[in-house]
C-alpha cells in the first residue's frame, strides 16, 4: 500500500460530533450506532414475532378450536416465521457484523458507511407493511413462510402485493448489508492482518454475505413471478399455462437452502470466538473451520430438493439431493468436532456466554441429527410435513442461532456499554431458557414422528398431552427472554465498570480498545503481526 | 492542522439521504402494492399516485446523495483504498443482478425441460397427461397452452438479430470511451461515448417495436400467453429496464464529461457505468441465445 500525507481536516471522522437526539440515529454513518439499531430492532421483532408464537400456543394448548378462526391461525403462522427469519435472526447477525468487524479487523468504519445506514432504515419500514396487513380487510399473508405456489397466487387473499413489495425491501436490506460486509473485510483489513490470520467471526460472516448476495436476488425472482402470477396473468406456476407450482419450490428452496445457512453461519463465527475463551485454548483447528465453512456454504447450493422428496421428483433427483445433503454432515461434524476439542483439557470457566455456547454445541447438534434423519428420502416420506420437521428447524434456529446471538449479546455487552451485566440475572435467563426451550420443542418430535401435521389449528386426541408441555415450555419461552431485556437495560444504565478486556482468555483487536469502546475506533489502522 | 504518515479513510460525517431513500422506498412498496391490489379488484385508488411520488423522491434522493460523493470525490477526500471499496461494492451489486437474472432464466430452461415434456406425458407422468390435458402435444416455443391459449414465437432474425449487433456494438464503442479516458483523449472520449448512448437508445426503440409487433392481432404474443410469453417478456423486459438505466448512467457520465469530471487515474463512476453497460450486454448475448434462437 502506498504512504501519502493527508490534510487531516478534511477527515470527517476525527471530529467527534455525534448528534444529539432522534437525527443521530437516522443520519447516523457509524458502525456502532447502526449496529446497536439493528441490534434493538431485531430484538423488537423477536418479541412480535414470539407474541403471535405465543397465540399460536395458546391455540394448540388444548384440541379443538378455542381462540382464533383458522385462517387466522394461519396468518399466525405465516408472519410469525417471516418475522423471525428475516427481522429477528438476519438482522441481529447484521448487527453483530456492523459492531463487531470493523473492531476485529481494524478499521475504521464498514467500507461504505452511507449505504450501511440505507440498508438499516428501510428494514423498520418492511416490516411496518408486513405487519400492518394484519389489520387489512383480507388479513395478514396465510400461505405460510415459504409461500408455496398456489396457496400464495391463485388462492392467496387480497394482501399479497404488500407481502410481496415487504420481501423486496427486506432482500434490497440484505444484499445491500451484504456487500457491505464482503467489501469491508476484502478492502479494510489492517496491514498484515492476512485471510488467513482474520478471526473466524470474520470468515463466518465474509461466507455468509457471499451466501446473501448469491440467493437474495434468485428471492426477489421468486417473489416477482408470484407478484405477476397473481396480478399480472402469467403462469409460471401454472401447469394450464406451461409453468409448474413444483417450479415455485425448485426457485424458492434454491435460495431458501443457503438461507437457513446464512442464519447459522455467523452463528458458528460467534460460538468459535467464545469457547477458546472460556476454555483458554486456542480454537482447535482453525484453518480446517475455515475450510469447513466454505464446504458448508458451496454444498448449499447443491441441496435444494431435499425440501421437495414428496413432490414426486425423478428418482435421481432424489437420491443426487439425499447423498449431498448427507454430505454437508461431514464438514458440520468437523465443526462440531473441533468445538470439543478446543474444550478438552482447557482451564474452563463457565461464565454465561460460555453456557450458551455449550448449550449451543449439544442443541444445535440434536438439530443436526434430526436433520440428517430428515435427509434420508425414504423416511422424509413419513417426517415430510409433520412436527418433526418444526423441531428440527427449531433445534437449529432457536437453541442454534438465537442461543449463539445471546451467547455473543453478553459475551460483547461490556465492550458495548461499558458495564458488567448482572451475572445472577443473565444465569436464570440462561436456565430458564434452556430448560422452557427444551420442554417447548423436544416433546415436538414425537409428535412428528407420531403423524401431528405442521400448520393446523386442531389435532387429533392422542396429541393432547404433550401438546399441552409444549405450550407451557413456549410460555416459559417467551417470558424467559423478558429477562434478558431486563439484563440489556440494567447494563446499559449502570453496573459494574467493564475493564477493556473483561474475559482475560478473549483474543482480537476488539479487546485492545476502552469499554465502552469509543465512537470511532483504528482511525490509524494497528499493525498486525 | 496536522498530517499523518498513512492512508486515511475517509468515514462521511452524518447523512439524510439514506433516511430519504428509505421512506421514498416505502412510498414506492405500498404505492405499488395499492395500485396493482386496485387493478386487480377493478377500484381506482391513490396508489399509482403514491407510487410516482415516491419514484420522484428516489431520483431527488440519488441525485442529491451521488452529487454529496462526486463533491467530495472532486474535493479529493477520496483515497485509492475508498476507490477500491467502491469497485468492489459495484462489482457485487452486478454479481446480484445476474443472479436476479439466473432466476427468471432458470424458470424458462425449467419449463423447457421438465414441465413442459411432463404435462406431455414424458418420463413417469403418463398418467399426468392422459388426465390433465389429453390433446396437449409440448413444443418449444409453446405456441398453444395446455389451458388452450395460442400465440405466435418471435423469430430471432429482423429486430433482434438487429439488437443484437447494436448492443454489442455499443459494448465495444464503450470500450473505446474507456480507452480514450486513459489515454486523456478527451475529444475521442466525448465521440464514442455519445455514440454508445445512440446505440443505447435506438436498441431501446427497437425493443419497444418490438413489443408493438408483440402485442399487435397479427402476432398475439402477450405477457399472458403461458409460459413462452411470461418468460419472453419478463426477461426482456427486465432486461430493457437495466439497459434505460445503463443509458441513463451514461448520459449523467456524458454530462460529467463535459464538465471537465474524470482523470485518467481516477474516473471511479464512469468505469462502473461502463461495467453496468458490458454487463447488461452479456445478458442479452444469453437472452438471444435462449430466448429467441433455441
Amino acid at each position: 500500500m502506498t504512504t501519502h500525507t493527508i490534510d487531516e481536516s478534511l477527515d470527517d471522522a476525527h471530529h467527534d460530533h455525534k448528534m444529539k437526539g432522534i437525527k443521530r440515529w437516522l443520519y447516523t454513518t457509524n458502525h456502532k450506532d447502526i449496529g446497536t439499531l439493528y441490534l434493538w430492532f431485531s430484538f423488537i421483532m423477536l418479541l412480535t414475532g414470539g407474541a403471535l408464537a405465543m397465540v399460536i400456543r395458546a391455540e394448540l394448548f388444548q384440541p379443538g378450536l378455542q381462540i382464533v378462526e383458522p385462517d387466522f391461525f394461519n396468518q399466525l403462522t405465516t408472519v410469525h416465521g417471516l418475522i423471525m427469519v428475516f427481522g429477528a435472526i438476519m438482522p441481529a447477525f447484521t448487527g453483530f457484523a456492523n459492531w463487531m468487524l470493523p473492531m476485529m479487523i481494524g478499521a475504521p468504519d464498514m467500507a461504505l458507511p452511507r449505504m450501511n445506514n440505507w440498508s438499516f432504515w428501510i428494514l423498520p419500514f418492511a416490516f411496518a407493511i408486513l405487519l400492518s396487513s394484519f389489520f387489512m380487510e383480507s388479513g395478514a399473508p396465510n400461505f405460510g413462510w415459504t409461500f408455496y405456489a398456489p396457496l400464495s397466487t391463485t388462492y392467496s387473499n387480497g394482501s399479497t402485493a404488500f407481502f410481496v413489495f415487504a420481501v423486496h425491501i427486506m432482500g434490497v436490506s440484505s444484499i445491500m448489508g451484504a456487500i457491505n460486509i464482503v467489501v469491508t473485510i476484502m478492502n479494510m483489513r489492517a496491514p498484515g492482518m492476512t485471510y488467513m490470520k482474520m478471526p473466524l467471526f470474520v470468515w463466518t460472516f465474509f461466507i455468509m454475505a457471499y451466501l446473501l448476495i448469491a440467493v437474495m436476488p434468485v428471492l426477489a425472482g421468486v417473489v416477482t413471478m408470484v407478484l405477476t402470477d397473481t396480478y399480472f396473468g402469467t403462469s409460471f406456476f401454472n401447469a394450464a399455462g406451461g409453468g409448474d407450482p413444483v417450479m415455485f419450490q425448485h426457485i424458492f428452496w434454491f435460495f431458501g437452502h443457503p438461507e437457513v445457512y446464512i442464519m447459522i453461519l455467523p452463528a458458528f463465527g460467534i460460538v468459535s470466538t467464545i469457547i477458546p475463551a472460556f476454555a483458554r485454548k486456542k480454537l482447535f483447528g482453525y484453518s480446517s473451520m475455515v475450510y469447513a465453512t466454505g464446504s458448508i456454504a458451496l454444498l448449499s447450493f447443491i441441496v435444494w430438493a431435499h425440501h421437495m422428496f414428496t413432490t414426486g421428483m425423478p428418482l435421481f433427483g432424489e437420491l443426487f439431493f439425499m447423498y449431498c445433503t448427507m454430505l454437508i454432515a461431514v464438514p458440520t461434524g468437523v465443526k462440531v468436532f473441533n468445538w470439543v476439542a478446543t474444550m478438552w483439557r482447557g482451564s474452563m470457566t463457565f461464565e454465561v456466554p460460555m453456557l450458551f455456547s455449550i448449550a449451543f454445541v449439544i442443541l444445535f447438534t440434536i438439530g443436526g441429527f434430526s436433520g440428517l434423519m430428515l435427509a434420508l428420502t425414504p423416511v422424509d416420506f413419513q417426517y415430510h410435513d409433520t412436527y418433526f420437521v418444526v423441531a428440527h428447524f427449531h433445534y437449529v434456529l432457536v437453541t442454534g442461532s438465537l442461543f449463539s446471538i445471546y451467547a455473543g449479546a453478553y459475551f460483547w455487552l461490556p465492550k458495548w456499554t461499558g458495564h458488567m451485566y448482572s451475572d445472577s440475572l443473565s444465569k436464570w435467563h440462561f436456565w430458564c431458557s434452556l430448560i422452557s426451550v427444551n420442554l417447548l420443542f423436544f416433546p415436538m418430535h414425537f409428535l412428528g414422528l407420531a403423524g401431528m401435521p405442521r400448520r393446523i389449528p386442531d389435532y387429533a386426541l392422542q396429541f393432547a398431552d404433550f401438546n399441552k408441555w409444549v405450550s407451557i415450555g413456549g410460555f416459559a419461552f417467551g417470558l424467559s427472554q423478558l429477562i434478558f431485556l431486563a439484563v440489556v437495560i440494567k447494563c446499559i444504565r449502570g453496573g459494574n465498570k467493564a475493564p477493556a478486556k473483561p474475559w482475560d482468555g478473549a483474543e482480537g483487536l476488539e479487546w485492545t480498545v476502552a469499554s465502552p469502546a469509543p465512537y470511532h475506533t483504528f482511525s490509524t489502522p494497528p499493525k498486525v503481526d | 492542522m496536522t498530517t499523518k504518515e498513512y492512508e486515511s479513510y475517509y468515514v462521511p460525517s452524518q447523512s439524510h439521504w439514506p433516511i430519504v431513500g428509505a421512506v421514498a422506498l416505502f412510498m414506492i412498496a405500498v404505492g405499488a402494492a395499492n395500485y396493482v391490489t386496485d387493478i386487480k379488484n377493478e377500484v381506482s385508488g391513490y396508489g399509482g399516485y403514491l407510487l410516482l411520488a415516491g419514484i420522484a423522491l428516489v431520483i431527488y434522493m440519488v441525485v442529491g446523495w451521488f452529487s454529496n460523493v462526486i463533491n467530495e470525490s472532486m474535493a479529493g477526500k477520496y483515497s485509492r483504498q475508498m476507490d477500491n471499496s467502491f469497485r468492489q461494492g459495484m462489482s457485487w451489486f452486478i454479481f446480484s443482478e445476474v443472479m436476479f437474472f439466473a432466476a427468471f432464466f432458470g424458470a424458462l430452461l425449467y419449463a423447457r425441460t421438465f414441465s413442459i415434456p411432463w404435462l406431455d406425458g414424458a418420463g413417469n407422468n403418463a398418467e399426468t397427461a392422459a388426465v390433465l390435458w389429453p390433446e396437449f402435444t409440448a413444443s418449444w416455443p409453446l405456441i398453444k397452452t395446455p389451458g388452450g391459449t395460442e400465440t405466435t414465437a418471435m423469430g430471432w432474425y429482423g429486430l433482434p438479430l438487429i439488437n443484437t449487433i447494436l448492443l454489442l456494438t455499443s459494448s465495444i464503442t464503450a470500450h473505446f470511451a474507456h480507452v480514450a479516458l486513459e489515454k486523456n483523449k478527451r475529444s475521442q472520449l466525448k465521440a464514442w461515448l455519445g455514440f454508445t448512448i445512440i446505440l443505447g437508445l435506438t436498441f431501446i426503440s427497437l425493443q419497444v417495436l418490438e413489443y408493438s409487433h408483440g402485442y399487435s392481432e397479427e402476432m398475439q404474443l402477450y405477457l399472458t400467453s403461458g409460459i413462452y410469453g411470461n418468460t419472453f417478456y419478463m426477461l426482456t423486459g427486465f432486461h430493457g429496464l437495466h439497459v434505460t438505466l445503463g443509458c441513463i448512467m451514461l448520459i449523467v457520465m456524458f454530462f460529467r464529461v463535459l464538465k471537465g469530471h474524470f482523470t485518467p487515474e481516477n474516473h471511479f463512476a464512469f468505469q462502473a457505468t461502463s461495467w453496468y453497460w458490458h454487463f447488461v450486454d452479456v445478458v442479452w448475448v444469453l437472452l438471444f441465445l435462449f430466448v429467441y434462437i433455441l
